[in-house]
Order: structure tokens, then C-alpha cells, then sequence
């Protein structure tokens, strides 16, 4: 039967990548699988650099994923995706935003932003550039950057026969719905 | 009905399920959200906030004793905090269950250290619960109460990061209204003077027998058979990690309840296989009491004692299987450390106060530990909750008696100070050290994530309470020099440090303003004139000084090419402290 998937998602504290984990896996589990994530909140909150990981399947047991172990790894921010590319599968798929958060170091001008972020991925694993920006930018509203990929996401994972208006719907408040929705079928077509 | 659900999150509807009554806790990070979700129960279950974990824990005790099913949680080192009360609960025991819950961090994700407490269930000589998922953590916050009242002990729930903060599958239930037991006045068992004491003792060692009995029976303690070439026992999420591993290639003594180990089980569990591994996160502690037992076993010669184990870390070190991984640069990617916020209070604070000479910060748990980073590097040390103003007061003494000409300035949040900074600047009045105590009063306790404390006027379910109020504190306390300042005008802030830094006599300013992240309350729009707002940079008047740079506001980017700094919109949110660094005032307020 299914064997366990796992799924990273990295980004920059305040993205929203928890949220768009926790549709992940509640969508996941009204599919029928088992499912495990985890979280790690304190301070890498704090404009630091957070992850969260979704692992599913028939039967799951660790909640975490290990070097070269996730399918596919979602980045929030370019930088970001070449930190935590190591996590990958050498056959698995990077989704990643083709937008840049400068770190504290970067901002003070003590580094530079790494140059060919992209570039260096793409020619390591499969993978797919999304400007979530940019379509989130022409809904008029950056926060659903997340929902952006997270239709990319499902996309790329070939999960689509889920019901994820209905998860969207249960955890998005009322007036921001339909902009989530819209957000979510372009970053689905943007794959 | 099944829900997704984090451990922290089963864990309280576990307890509402288990019939509790009353549940104290300080936040702290894993173990924040067990009573942030057991507040929700408002008819059922009375949840507060205490100042610090020794009182959450007395607190539950008396309501045990009472009769009351009870609960405190805390994070691990909160458990140092309330050890006191934690051993002497060993010896009166309960009356209604109670559940002491330490969450501890391995890897410290949000922590000064990496200690198990494990050892102290040991030490205490009290039950201990390990869960090793969500589902285990609910079912397990039930069978710790039946525990408790049956053996007549406390029972520590141990439990990790990865439990509090994953999520998986749990099974949605009833609760089981449990009545309060009655409550009698017992000397010979809640008065703990020596003779009572004394005989109290026995009892603890007869009970340690009678719970040994009931570790090699329950359930919580299973044996999954599989191939018997190899054993493992584990417990917590170590058992999920080398579940993950060995899948059903090896047979498991799964522990869920560890202290007191079941000696039998386990000895009859290692006859049966060839090789016997001990997986476990942190330290030996089943693995010491094993080898004790003359039980051959292979665990930390082989598994590392220090840090978060995973299952790349088990896989390694006990098949030696080595990972492929895409080989790639790592070094080109940049540190993205944790910063204050943008407007935060607390970067003002030390914006100002690293500016001064000759002196030694001490500094303590909380957002304003990012104070000791780059760039305001202003801090000498941090310790532990409280520590700020006793080692403080320890440098000064010295300081003082050496003849140096240094000054220490504590630097202490305002629910830490509730915490235990209160007595520890009793101290600095009573032994007359001349240190300069910061209370950085951001109206919150920001760090695990808002929650209130006396100084709000909240309480944890919601209610409007008596606010407590620092520089009255810190008056009676014996302070006689105490003023109030907004750190975001830094000329206040100068002259509050240059009145202090002329004192002879101990001082406290505190400084007040709420979190750039905070709700404001009703409270506080009445008491701040808070106008949000942004800034921005005239890039003809910029002369690329870098000094609004170096204040660390994670909004201003400096360009190494145009050597000019300018202000990202999105998160700048008009404090104005750029504007007052500027000297040459290229910064101003923009829109409303
Ligand atoms: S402090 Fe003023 S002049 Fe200096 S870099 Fe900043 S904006 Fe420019
Ligand atoms: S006003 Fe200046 S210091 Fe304050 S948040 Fe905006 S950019 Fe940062």
C-alpha cells in the first residue's frame, strides 16, 4: 500500500508556512492516511529560519525527516531551499519561491545575498520556480503567498483528488475565502 | 471522531477528558499550549497562570490534596524551579491524582540547557509517564490519574519537543465527570515535620515496590515480537525513531511507563533476543538500570547523549548506514539568526544601554536575550530565569569591595521578574549593592508567545484582574530609586541611565512599553499613546553611516552599492527609533 511521503516546508518566520502545513495535513487526513507533523516554535520565530514536516502514509512513525529523506521540499524563499536542500531525496522534487528575505546579516550589509540560489538547485534536483509573489501580489493581498504554493505543492505531489476547498475553507476566516481559493488554483497552475 | 492534534493540544483534551479540576502553569517553551488549551474548558476546569513553576506546582498539590484531580505543567528547567515542592509531593503524596508535567527540549530548540528529567522521577521516587505520540499523551493523562490515586503518588509525565509540538492522529472523547474526593485533615500524611517525615519515607519505599509490581503488568509497558535477532526497548519518541529504523526487522520493549523500570519484563524480554539495544533520546537512563541488572546491552557507546536523536542518528549508529544526500556548497548560504521585531521596545532599550562604558550587563530568558546578539551585543551573560539580578548582585559586591569602577546594570523582563526577579532584588536591598536593575516591561510575556501575567490585568481564562504594578514592587521591596521611562525616546532613556549610573544606592527603571506584537488590551490603549506608523528614508540626505543600520531593525537595509539605507514598508512600523539615531535627520515619518 502507500508508503510513507514526506514533505518539507521551509521559509522565513512569519511566512505562514505553519498554516499552510496544517491544510496540508488536515487535508491529508480526511483522505484516509495516517499522518505526522511537526513544528518547531520558541525562538526561530523570530525572523529566523523555521521548518515544518508532514509525513504520510499508511502508517507513520517518526514525525520528522531526515537528511535525504523528503520527497519534496517546499520553499517559502529562495535562500532558504539551499539551506535545507541536503533534506532532499536525490531523486526528489523542489518547489521553490522565487522571492528573496534578507537575512540580519544581509540587512547590516555584512553579507551578501547568495548570488544564483536558483540556479545552483535546478541543477541538482527537479525543480520547479513559482512566483508566488507576484500572483499573490496581482490577488492584492502577499499573505496568501503561502496558499500560493501550497496549490503548487499539491500539484507537484499529485494530490489533487482532495477535497481542499473544504480544508481551506475550515481554516481560513470567512472574508479572506475566496482570495485563498483563487491563490490556491494559480499556484496549482503555475506547475 | 479522529483529530489531528499536537501532544500539547491531546494532552489538555486528555485532561478534560480524565474529569480534571484545577491546572497551574508558567509558559514556557515546549510546554506552553497544555494550559493555553485547558483554559478553553471554562465551566469545567479551573486553568491559571502562576508566576513561577514551584508555585504552579503547590498550588495543584493543595488543590490535590483537597481533593482535586490536578495538574502543573512546566518546561524542564521550570521543574529545577519547583523541585521543592516536586520531592516533598513524593512523600505526602495525593489525594485527588496529580500530574506534574515536564516538558523536556532536546536539541535545545528554545532553552539554556539540555537537561532529562527523567533522572528526577527517579531522584523523587515517583511514577513516570512516557508518551511516544499524541493519541499516547491523551490516553496517558487518564491512566497517570488512575495512578496517582491508586498508589498515592504524583506521577511526572515526561515528555519531549518533538511529542509537545508534532501533530498526529488522536481518537476524540467524553469526559468522565469524576467527583472532588473528600478532604480530611491528615497530619501523619500532608505535615511534613521530621518524625512525620521520617515514617513517611517508608511508605515511599514500600510504594516504589508496589508500583515496580505494576510496571511489569500494565500495558503502558509492551512487548511487539518480531524477528529475534534484534531487541530494542525505547520509550518516548526515541520509540518512534527506531520504529521508523528497524520497521518489523526487530522485536521492541515498548516503555511507557518508566520509573520504576519493569526489571522482570525486561529481563525476560532479553533472554529472548540476540542482540539488545537500548534507543533512547539524551541520556542512559533505562540503560544504566539495565546494565545495574547484569543485563547485557548496546545504547549510548553508540548513540550520542547529546542533542535531539532522529532516525538518521539511530540508523547510523547502531546499522552504520550512511545517507545519500545532494552534495552541494552549504557554505554560500547565509545565517538567518532570530532577531527583536521591528519597533520592538527592547531594541531601543539596548540600543542606548550598550552605549555605556565600564559596564557589565547581566541578562536574562526572554525575547531581550536576542539583546546579547549582534549587532547591540549587549549583554555579558544569561543564566536562567532570575539570575540577571543575583549575579548582578554578585559582580557588584565585588565591584564594590575590589574598588573597580565598573558598573552592573540587570536587565529582566517583566514576567520574569514576577517570575523570580522579585526576591532576588530583595536581595540587592538587603546585602546593598549599588547595581542598576532594567525591568524591560513590554506589557507581556512575549516570549513563548503572549501570555498574560500578573502585571496584564488578565488572568489565563480571560478575566479582568488586579494588575499588579513593578515600580510599587520594587518600593517595597526597599528600592527607593525607581522611575519609569518609554525606552522608544532615547533621550529619556540617556537620562534615566545617567541618574542611576550617579546613584550610590540600588536602582530600578523600568522600562514600558508593549511588544511591537502585542494586542493592545483596553488597559493599555489607555495608558499608551500608540500611534502606528512608518518611516522612511530621504536617499539624498543619507550618508551611509550605518548608525540606523546598527540599530539591528530587521525593516532597514543597508545597500553595499549605493551606500544608502532605506526602510521596507511592509514590516516597518514607525517607532521612530531610526529617526532618532539619524544624525543627520535623513529619516522621517511618512502617511499616517
Ligand atoms: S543614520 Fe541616517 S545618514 Fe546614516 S545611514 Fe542611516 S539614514 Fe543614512
Ligand atoms: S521606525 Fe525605524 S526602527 Fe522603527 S520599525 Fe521602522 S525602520 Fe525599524
Amino acid at each position: 500500500m502507500a508508503e510513507t511521503k514526506s514533505i518539507l516546508l521551509v521559509g522565513v518566520g512569519g511566512q505562514g508556512t505553519i498554516l499552510a502545513s496544517r491544510i496540508l495535513s488536515e487535508g491529508l487526513v480526511e483522505a484516509g492516511y495516517d499522518v505526522k507533523m511537526s513544528e518547531i516554535h520558541g525562538m526561530a520565530q523570530r525572523g529566523g529560519s523555521v521548518s515544518t514536516q508532514v509525513r504520510y502514509g499508511d502508517e507513520v512513525f517518526s514525525p520528522i525527516i531526515g537528511r535525504g529523506e523528503a520527497d519534496v521540499l517546499v520553499s517559502f524563499e529562495a535562500m532558504e531551499a539551499l539551506r535545507w536542500l541536503e533534506y532532499l531525496k536525490p531523486d526528489g522534487k523542489v518547489v521553490v519561491n522565487n522571492y528573496k528575505i534578507p537575512s540580519a546579516p544581509i540587512l547590516m550589509g555584512k553579507e551578501e545575498y547568495p548570488e544564483g540560489v536558483i540556479d545552483i538547485i535546478k541543477n541538482k534536483a527537479d525543480t520547479s520556480i513559482i512566483n508566488a509573489a507576484e500572483i499573490a501580489e496581482e490577488l492584492g493581498n502577499m499573505k496568501v503567498m503561502n496558499i500560493v504554493l501550497l496549490g503548487a505543492l499539491v500539484e507537484a505531489m499529485n494530490l489533487s483528488d482532495i477535497d481542499w476547498e473544504k480544508t481551506i475553507k475550515n481554516n481560513i476566516k470567512e472574508k479572506f475565502i475566496d482570495i485563498n481559493l483563487e491563490a490556491f488554483e494559480r499556484g496549482k497552475n503555475a506547475i | 471522531m479522529r483529530k489531528l492534534l499536537t501532544g500539547n493540544e491531546a494532552i489538555a483534551l486528555g485532561a478534560y477528558e480524565a474529569g480534571i479540576h484545577y491546572a497551574a502553569a508558567y509558559p514556557g517553551t515546549p510546554s506552553t499550549e497544555i494550559l493555553e488549551n485547558l483554559a478553553k474548558y471554562k465551566e469545567e476546569i479551573i486553568a491559571e497562570w502562576a508566576p513561577n513553576e514551584k508555585v504552579a506546582v503547590e498550588s495543584a498539590l493543595g488543590a490535590s490534596i483537597y481533593g482535586a484531580r490536578s495538574l502543573a505543567a512546566m518546561k524542564h528547567v521550570g521543574l529545577n524551579v519547583a523541585a521543592d515542592p516536586f520531592f516533598s509531593s513524593g512523600y505526602t503524596g495525593v489525594n485527588g491524582g496529580l500530574v506534574l508535567i515536564t516538558a523536556d527540549d532536546p536539541g535545545l530548540h528554545s532553552s539554556q540547557n539540555e537537561q532529562d528529567n527523567r533522572y528526577y522521577a527517579k531522584f523523587g521516587k515517583v511514577a513516570m509517564v512516557e508518551p511516544s505520540d499524541s493519541q499516547e499523551a491523551k490516553n496517558m493523562v487518564k491512566i497517570a490519574m488512575e495512578i496517582s490515586e491508586k498508589f498515592d503518588t504524583p506521577v511526572l509525565m515526561r515528555l519531549t519537543t518533538r511529542v509537545c509540538h508534532s501533530k498526529s492522529l488522536v481518537e476524540v472523547g467524553e469526559r468522565e465527570e469524576v467527583p472532588i474526593r473528600p478532604y480530611k485533615k491528615n497530619l501523619g500524611k500532608y505535615y511534613l515535620a521530621p518524625a512525620v517525615a521520617k515514617q513517611l519515607h517508608v511508605k515511599v519505599e514500600e510504594r516504589l515496590k508496589k508500583l515496580e509490581e505494576f510496571s511489569n503488568e500494565t500495558d503502558l509497558n509492551y512487548v511487539e515480537w518480531n524477528d529475534k535477532k534484534i531487541g530494542i526497548i525505547s520509550s518516548g519518541i526515541a520509540f518512534q525513531y527506531a520504529k521508523e529504523v528497524f520497521k518489523d526487522k526487530a522485536s521492541y520493549l515498548k516503555l511507557g511507563f518508566t520509573n520504576p523500570l519493569p526489571m522482570d519484563k525486561i529481563k525476560k524480554f532479553a533472554e529472548e533476543v540476540e542482540t539488545l539495544y537500548v534507543v533512547e533520546e539524551l541520556e542512559p537512563f533505562i540503560e544504566e538500570q539495565v546494565k545495574a541488572a547484569g543485563i547485557d546491552c548496546i545504547g549510548k557507546d553508540k548513540i550520542p547523549n547529546v542533542w535531539e536523536l532522529n532516525p538518521e542518528i539511530v540508523e547510523k549508529s547502531l546499522l552504520g548506514k550512511e545517507r545519500e544526500v545532494i552534495e552541494y556548497d552549504k557554505s554560500i548560504v547565509v545565517n538567518r539568526p532570530p532577531t527583536l521585531c521591528a519597533g520592538c521596545p527592547h531594541r531601543a532599550f539596548f540600543y542606548e544601554l550598550s552605549k555605556r562604558k565600564d559596564t557589565i550587563i547581566t541578562g536574562d530568558i526572554g525575547c531581550y536575550t536576542l539583546g546579547g546578539a549582534e549587532p547591540l551585543n549587549a549583554m555579558d551573560t544569561t543564566i536562567c530565569m532570575g539570575a540577571s539580578i543575583s549575579a548582578g548582585h554578585g559582580m557588584e559586591r565585588l565591584i564594590d569591595g575590589y574598588d573597580d569602577n565598573k558598573r552592573v546594570v540587570s536587565v529582566i523582563g517583566d514576567s520574569t521578574f514576577f517570575h523570580s526577579g522579585m526576591t532576588s532584588l530583595l536581595d540587592v536591598v538587603y546585602n546593598k549593592s549599588n547595581t542598576i536593575t532594567c525591568v524591560l516591561d513590554n506589557r507581556i510575556t512575549a516570549m513563548t508567545g503572549h501570555q498574560d501575567h500578573p502585571g496584564t490585568g488578565y488572568t489565563l481564562q480571560g478575566e479582568p484582574t488586579k494588575m499588579a504594578n513593578i515600580a510599587e514592587i520594587a518600593k517595597a521591596l526597599g528600592i527607593e530609586h525607581v522611575k519609569t521611562v518609554n525606552p522608544l525616546e532615547l533621550k529619556e532613556l540617556k537620562a534615566a541611565f545617567d541618574w542611576a549610573y550617579s546613584l550610590d544606592e540600588p536602582s530600578v527603571i523600568i522600562s514600558r512599553w508593549p511588544c511591537a506584537l502585542k494586542r493592545l488590551s483596553e488597559y493599555d490603549k489607555k495608558e499608551f499613546d500608540y500611534k502606528p506608523g512608518k518611516c522612511e528614508v530621504d536617499q539624498e540626505k543619507c550618508i551611509g553611516c550605518k548608525i540606523c543600520v546598527n540599530t539591528g531593525c530587521p525593516a532597514i537595509y543597508f545597500d553595499k552599492e549605493a551606500k544608502k539605507s532605506s526602510i521596507n514598508a511592509a514590516q516597518c512600523v514607525g517607532c521612530e527609533l531610526c529617526m532618532q539615531v539619524c544624525p543627520v535627520k535623513a529619516i522621517s515619518e511618512v502617511g499616517e
